[in-house]
């Protein structure tokens, strides 16, 4: 029986690890990534606290989640193809229009 | 060491090697198809935790469909001066910091956490014998009606949001 802390302790450091990616990274689409990185690693504990309460309410929230992680990588990925057209870059330090 | 211990160990090693490789590639291509092989063995560890609907929406959704996209923006983008360059903002060692110190605090706090109060009415039997869907469904479609109508306002949003960003202006 695999006991529900290790579960948190995964998804503790899936999540970061994607805040690591998140904080250091330059190429915006991998900054993406990193975010979708953080909502699986919540996924996954709150699919692991569904399981060992007996509870199906967490499996519902996750199922919300992945609607609005859906969401959001639709509309970064619209604003990148957006900005790439006024500037064509993706890294996040060269991204400066709007700096005096 | 039990059979499931050893899965999950197996599960735990691929899931924390995969992550650090996505967030350290340079090409993001290799990070997104390294990402591919992450969300299947997420679902991997949503079956071993009795999830098979989540298991199978995980590799729907965010393998089909998400990941796809980012495929598409990487190639509709002409990424090679970037592969290239430096892959680290130049203060990297500190986010290094940051992430270390989250991760070392929320383990040495989360590590010793146990299952408390008396379980749920949603037992193994109980979903087994009712069935997986009927039992999702049942609670999304009474409890969770509001939440599930607002997800589809939000789904519209980011239809509409994403064509109005990504078209171009009509002079």
């Amino acid at each position: 029986m695999v006991p529900l802390s290790w579960y948190i302790v995964l998804s503790a450091i899936v999540f970061s690890i994607g805040m690591f990616g998140f904080l250091v990274r330059r190429n915006l689409i991998i900054i993406f990534l990193s975010i979708e990185l953080m909502l699986n690693a919540v996924n996954i504990s709150l699919v692991a606290f569904s399981h060992y309460l007996q509870s199906i309410n967490g499996q519902i929230l996750v199922f919300f989640v992945i609607t609005v992680a859906a969401a959001e990588a639709a509309i970064g990925l619209a604003i990148l193809i957006a900005f790439y057209r006024n500037k064509p870059t993706v890294e996040a330090d060269e991204i400066n229009l709007l700096k005096g | 060491m039990s059979v499931p211990q050893f899965f999950f160990g197996y599960f735990a090693v691929m899931l924390i090697g995969l992550s650090i490789m996505v967030v350290t590639r340079k090409n993001p291509v290799h990070s997104v198809i390294l990402m591919l092989v992450l969300f299947v063995h997420i679902a991997g560890v949503y079956l071993f935790l009795n999830a098979e609907f989540l298991a199978a929406i995980q590799i729907i959704i965010y393998a089909g469909a998400i990941l796809v996209m980012f495929l598409f923006v990487i190639m509709l983008l002409d990424l090679k001066k970037e592969v290239t360059e430096r892959r680290f903002l130049k203060p990297w060692p500190l986010g290094l910091v940051v992430a270390g110190t989250f991760m070392v605090f929320i383990t040495a706090v989360l590590g010793k956490l146990t299952v408390f109060p008396e379980p749920g009415k949603y037992s193994i039997d109980r979903i087994q014998a009712e069935g997986m869907m009927m039992t999702i469904g049942k609670v999304l479609y009474t409890e969770y009606l509001l939440p599930f109508e607002i997800a589809s306002l939000i789904l519209l949003v980011a239809i509409i949001g994403a064509i109005v960003l990504a078209k171009k202006r009509l002079e």
